[in-house]
């Protein structure tokens, strides 16, 4: 499975994504420039964490409008996959490839600490290899990821089983304590209609070895692999 | 042409930058300030020949990019 790794002026997940990859899952990957329209060699692109363009304006709101997000569409049209965590989350919501939007924390603190995530739907290609109602440990760093959207947004979201992690506590129980930043519903995560478009404040590429406290992370990648060989994706392109 | 563009939370969302700052006004005596909404004002220069023609290349601006619909309100001066 060919990796594409998005590198905008500001980010800072990408070497991390790289490496988890190339080390921890020996997959050809390569860094992408956000000048790039050319998606044509790979099979997912990921869209790391860090602080694109300064987060000027709003978090996340000038790298939604840049080129290789603008590639998007076309690219998951012709059936590849997207995976946006932390600032990658806010620019799809910012390019409209997710619905709703990641607001100033509640608390109004920047957050950087462990989260447990209870996994909502397992009939997603990033999520097939998880039990339902697994709780995942993964960190969370970031000021901006209070997920907001309309009522009825949410209803529909609901509806089309599109919330994928929700933060709870390491029993599963979804507190208001368990919710760092005010997430509507303990969101966390939430994937588009057709389960191509992945976006998660929690950071998957930062719990993917022993050494750095757990590797739950790695379920997301492990799920998405299987998924390409199951269907054969992996040998058509 | 110069076109003021503010930006605000819609009504009814939650500004917690607001919130926290009304709460250090009451600290200093301010004890009488009701509500606090924090917005933003975007000064733009545009080339166009006309007031109408400034005013509609704005609100394509705050449509595409300087405004977010899910949170914001938008109004041009």
């Amino acid at each position: 499975m060919r990796f594409g790794v998005v590198v905008f002026p500001g980010t800072w997940s990408d070497c991390d994504f790289h490496y988890v990859i190339s080390e921890a899952l020996h997959q050809p990957v390569k860094y992408l420039w956000h000048r790039d329209r050319d998606l044509s060699g790979f099979d997912c692109v990921i869209l790391p964490g860090g602080f694109s363009y300064g987060d000027y304006l709003r978090a996340g709101a000038v790298a939604g409008r840049s080129p290789v997000v603008d590639a998007l569409p076309d690219f998951v049209a012709r059936g590849g996959y997207v995976l946006g965590s932390c600032n990658g989350f806010q620019i799809l919501c910012e390019a409209r490839l997710l619905p709703g939007a990641l607001m100033r924390n509640e608390c109004l603190q920047y957050r950087c600490q462990s989260t447990q995530l209870r996994v909502e739907n397992v009939e997603t290609p990033f999520t097939r290899g998880m039990r339902a109602g697994q709780v995942l440990t993964m960190p969370i760093s970031h000021g901006e990821g209070k997920y907001y959207a309309e009522p009825d947004t949410l209803a529909a979201l609901r509806r089309n089983r599109q919330v994928v992690f929700r933060y709870a506590t390491a029993e599963g129980q979804l507190t208001k304590a368990a919710n760092p930043n005010g997430s509507l519903e303990n969101i966390a995560g939430i994937i588009n209609e057709d389960g191509t478009v992945l976006g998660l404040m929690p950071h998957p590429e930062r719990a993917a070895e022993r050494a750095m406290g757990g590797t739950d992370g790695l379920l997301i990648f492990q799920s998405l692999l299987g998924t390409l060989v199951e269907d054969g994706s992996f040998l058509k392109r | 042409m110069k076109v003021r563009v503010l930006v605000r939370l819609k009504p009814g969302i939650l500004d917690v930058q607001g919130t926290s700052v009304k709460r250090a006004l009451a600290g200093l005596g301010f004890d009488d300030v009701t509500d606090l909404r924090i917005g933003k004002v975007i000064e733009v220069d545009v080339n166009a020949a006309t007031t109408a023609g400034a005013r509609q290349r704005a609100d394509e601006m705050c449509r595409q990019l300087l405004a977010n619909p899910v949170l914001e309100d938008y109004t041009i001066e």
